[in-house]
């Protein structure tokens, strides 16, 4: 579960990443960045992920499309180096790889569940919803910000320590997220025009 | 003898399951289809739902019941889909993977075999996937893990809610049980229920939510305890209500208690009879058969009646009885014939549920006809009198009279019902064995749903490979799951299941065996696989250490699955009659719907398999229903032969056979185009009804035509009024047949009930002699 857990972190998180930039504005806190994301209806966006695992030498890299609709379709759909996709539809994960279709319910894992719920609630422009589960805090300016976001509860922090988000305007540049385990990822999200 | 047959009765075994309506000489493919029904994996499964309260508390009710039935002997197996079988899933794939998984082969572990699989692995890692392979990778870089899951991961699970098995829609519980006893031990499935039953009262004893927590149980093990339960009780009711409705209704018209008493005692005689027979034939009297006998007392009062009230009341008795002998007897006689004629067809029936309602009906007609006969007249009392129905006779022979002018509105009812069924007669029968089960549709209802929710289709395309030893089916089944996979990889097949997917035959295993390298080659060759990639050797020590330990290890035998979900798998796959061994590799359908059957058998054929043989149960349980049904028919249209040839050979004169046989063939049509219009598509059991219709009505037709050429120029007015009495009792009997909620009876009670009555009212209507 812990990897599904964190791939859905990405997934969500990515979503910041598929959206037109708004217009500047001069200040630019918290909420702000909740309301401007709140605006967005769908995007598309391609990305590079690095791991890295300590078991290995290197880094491995895959990379991909995502895309989201509003309020609740989200799909990454990885190309290299092995295609697969992961899509959220309301409250179903369907895996697809090696061929194989699985099909889970959020309900069936209330970890991932609150999680996405905090999203969810992001995305509405609810930050009360995301600090249910997280410590949010942000330092930066509008075109050059950072989120970091750290799990609340103990069963999250077994898995994830930290989230690291930043971007420009609405849209998503990086999400860093650092294991438990001393492993870390990097996603870096370049949006495209929408399919 | 009703000595001997209560004695025989009482060592009866009553069954109540559809085994009754099972050939007795199966061809392979039937063979297999009862095996499953009767003792298949599948027969012994009970789904267990928990419905009411909140999704926590079902959650936690479904793992007491669960965590306390286990030590039970009564369950094989108890599933809810909490982590202890899938741990011990997990550990028996991981501990044997070497064993188990098919790519395990010395091309597999050569330097560039071992290259591509673990950049394979690496390459997982970047999936999202990844964290799942990143903690097997030191211990399983080749992936074998990885490939187990996936197959293991092919069928559809449940559900989890709060670590326990949940419908879709996540309002229901849901266990899956198998119980040590096959399906067909009804005594042991009902105590088994019992136990849950008990666990399920104990677990919610404590517990005050809103809606109440509720137990629902299904499967063929269940159906078969509910399905002799309902029959039993419903036969029960029904045999009381109908017997104290006749017994009224004789008491009303005889006004004397030694009348209704004696007019009794053929009907029981028949009972007896009948079951006894049964019983001794066949060994074993189906619930279905016991039902149709207490209709049956609706006939055999018939004959009471006949020489209570057809009897002179002159007040010599002895001269009365003569005369009744001599002058109604023959008419009787020739009635009970005709009955017997007819059903004695059904005795040459290879299913043994139509032949036991043959072989009841000849025994309890036969004994009835002979205790009326010979024994009645002797027991009647000196003074023994009955309330005399002339006036009513009288009145009745009138309506008689005016019956004769209603021929021509008759012909045309006739005529619009042969239309009618003309219009229908493509769906006129129904073609599913189903429509036999005794179980209500609310449970079929029921069943379906929890089914659903578990996520398991029904079996319906089975590969069977047969052979003589546990080992030479494994190794078939393999060569046979190699084909199969094919047809998966080309999309004709979404997946299929095989007992060599978790105990692979003893020859594949030794070969998996070979193919692992010592300890210091593989080293040396897994060294030289990782020189490009980005892995250390020594991270894949644990690799080393195991697949060294795989290869001393004694190969899998069949207990070492016990304890997993799998064990249960290979027992319902893997199964053993004696010296026949046979495994069951069911299909499951693409997700585009349906299986291309003709490209599955072609991909068998041309593999040339011996001993292989593919099955479409439900096209073969429906084969096996028309068979069934056509048998039936034929049967039945054999009897009708019968009847007339008796008929020609008693009454000598085609013309009278004609006019004893119209108005029962009306009768016949009359019913089946009221059924057609009602909808009721027409089940097997109506086509017996249709046929006592014939058998019955064929008793008030004779009266109409009389036997004798002379005597009796006119029907005397207590004939009318013994054959509405004899037509009332009938109707009562099979009457409360059609509120029954066992569909067999229910069909048995509309047909015959208003059949009678139409038999009598054409019977007069055609009358050929002159009121």
């Amino acid at each position: 579960m812990n990897n599904r857990l964190l791939n859905l972190c990405l997934l969500l998180c990515s979503l910041w990443a598929i959206a037109p930039t708004s217009h500047a504005q001069d200040t630019w806190d918290l909420d702000q960045l909740m309301q401007s994301l709140a605006t967005i209806r769908s995007g598309h966006a391609s990305f590079i992920e690095k791991k890295s695992i300590a078991i290995l030498d290197k880094p491995v890299e895959s990379s991909g499309e995502l895309f989201y609709t509003a309020p609740d379709r989200l799909e990454k759909r990885t190309l290299k180096p092995k295609a697969e996709s992961m899509v959220l539809d309301k409250d179903k994960l369907i895996v697809e790889q090696r061929g194989r279709k699985h099909v889970l319910s959020l309900q069936s894992y209330p970890e991932i569940a609150a999680f996405i719920d905090s999203i969810r609630g992001t995305l509405a422009g609810d930050r009360r919803a995301l600090e249910r589960s997280y410590k949010l805090s942000m330092i930066g300016t509008q075109q050059d910000w950072n989120v970091t976001l750290l799990p609340l509860e103990d069963k999250m922090k077994k898995v994830v320590t930290s989230i690291n988000i930043s971007g420009s305007g609405n849209t998503l540049e990086t999400i860093e997220i650092k294991q438990a385990d001393g492993d870390s990822s990097l996603m870096m999200i370049t949006p495209l025009p929408a399919p | 003898m009703i000595v001997a047959s209560l004695v025989i009765i009482s060592r009866s075994h009553f069954t109540a399951d559809l085994s009754a309506f099972l050939p007795s000489n199966p061809t392979a493919e039937q063979q297999l289809l009862m095996d499953q029904l009767k003792d298949g994996l599948a027969s012994r499964l009970i789904l267990v739902g928990i419905a009411g309260a909140d999704q926590a508390t079902r959650a936690t009710i479904s793992k007491t019941i669960a965590k306390n039935l286990r030590s039970n002997p009564a369950f094989v197996s108890v599933s809810n889909g909490e982590a202890i079988t899938i741990e011990r899933d997990r550990n028996y794939l991981f501990n044997n993977r070497y064993l188990l998984s098919p790519a395990v082969t010395p091309e597999h572990f050569s330097i560039d075999g071992l290259h591509i699989a673990i950049s394979d692995s690496i390459d997982q890692i970047a999936s999202p996937a990844g964290l799942l392979i990143k903690s097997l990778l030191p211990h399983d870089p080749t992936g074998e893990m990885l490939q187990l899951l996936d197959a293991m991961n092919a069928g559809n699970k449940p559900e989890l809610v709060q670590d326990a098995w949940a419908s879709r829609d996540g309002n229901t519980a849901l266990l899956l049980l198998q119980t040590s006893a096959v399906g067909s031990d009804t005594d042991a499935q009902k105590q088994a229920m019992q136990f849950i039953q008990n666990e399920f009262n104990q677990a919610t004893k404590h517990i005050a939510a809103t809606p109440q927590p509720t137990l629902l149980m299904t499967g063929p093990g269940v159906f078969s305890v509910i399905a002799r339960d309902t029959i039993k009780s419903q036969v029960r009711v029904i045999f009381i209500v109908s017997t104290v409705l006749i017994a009224l209704l004789l008491l009303a018209v005889y006004r004397s208690l030694t009348a209704l008493l004696l007019g009794f005692l053929p009907v029981a005689t028949g009972i007896l009879a009948g079951i006894a027979s049964v019983s001794l034939w066949f060994g074993v009297v189906h619930g279905i058969t016991l039902g149709f006998g207490t209709a049956l007392i609706g006939e055999a009062v018939d004959y009471s009646i006949y020489l209570f009230m057809q009897s002179d009341q002159t007040g010599d008795k002895e001269q009365d009885r003569k005369k009744w002998v001599q002058l109604v007897w023959p008419t009787v006689r020739l009635g009970v014939l005709t009955s017997v004629f007819g059903f004695a067809a059904l005795l040459l029936s290879g299913f043994p549920g139509l032949a036991q309602l043959g072989l009841y009906s000849v025994a309890g007609l036969i004994a009835a006809a002979v205790m009326t006969r010979y024994v009645l007249p002797s027991l009647l009392p000196a003074d023994f009198s009955i309330r005399d129905v002339s006036n009513a006779g009288v009145k009745l022979s009138h309506y008689a009279q005016l019956a004769r002018s209603l021929r021509w509105p008759a012909v045309i009812l006739v005529a619009v019902s042969s239309v009618i069924v003309y219009q229908h007669h493509h769906r006129l029968w129904n073609t599913e064995l189903a429509a036999l089960s005794p179980v209500s549709a609310a449970d079929q209802a029921l069943d379906a749903r929890l089914r659903a929710g578990m996520g398991a289709p029904d079996v319906r395309y089975v590969v069977v490979v047969s052979g003589n030893s546990q080992e030479a089916v494994l190794s078939n089944t393999e060569k046979v799951s190699a084909a199969l996979q094919v047809l998966v990889e080309k999309g004709l097949l979404s997946s299929f299941d095989s007992a060599s997917h978790y105990l692979p035959s003893l020859a594949t295993q030794q070969a998996r065996l070979a193919s692992l390298p010592t300890a210091n080659e593989l080293k040396l060759r897994l060294t030289a696989a990782l020189k490009d990639l980005p892995v250390q050797p020594a991270v894949l020590a644990p690799f080393l250490t195991d697949v060294e330990a795989a290869r001393t290890k004694p190969l899998l035998q069949r207990n070492d699955l016990q304890g997993t979900s799998m064990a249960m798998a290979v027992d319902a796959m893997l199964l053993q009659q004696g010296q026949h061994w046979s495994s069951l590799i069911p299909l499951t359908a693409p997700e585009s719907g349906n299986i291309d059957v003709t490209q599955v058998q072609v991909a068998l054929d041309q593999a040339q398999f011996k001993n292989t043989l593919f099955v479409d149960l439900k096209a073969e349980s429906n084969r096996l229903y028309s068979g069934y049904m056509q048998e039936a028919i034929l049967l039945s249209l054999a009897g009708i032969v019968a009847i007339i040839v008796l008929l020609l050979f008693v009454l000598r004169s085609p013309l009278r056979v004609v006019a004893v046989i119209a108005p029962l063939a009306a009768a016949v049509l009359t019913v089946m185009a009221g059924l057609a219009l009602f909808g009721q598509q027409l089940i097997i059991l109506h086509l017996i009804g249709l046929l006592l219709i014939v058998a019955i009505g064929s008793n008030y037709a004779l009266f109409f035509n009389p036997v004798i050429k002379q005597g009796i120029p006119d029907i005397p007015p207590r004939t009318y009024a013994s054959l509405v009495f004899a037509n009332v009792a009938t109707v009562l009997g099979f009457g409360l047949l059609a509120f029954s909620s066992v569909p067999v009876l229910q069909a048995m009670g509309v047909t015959v009930a208003p059949g009678v009555i139409l038999a009598l009212v054409f019977s007069a209507v055609f009358a050929r002699s002159k009121g």
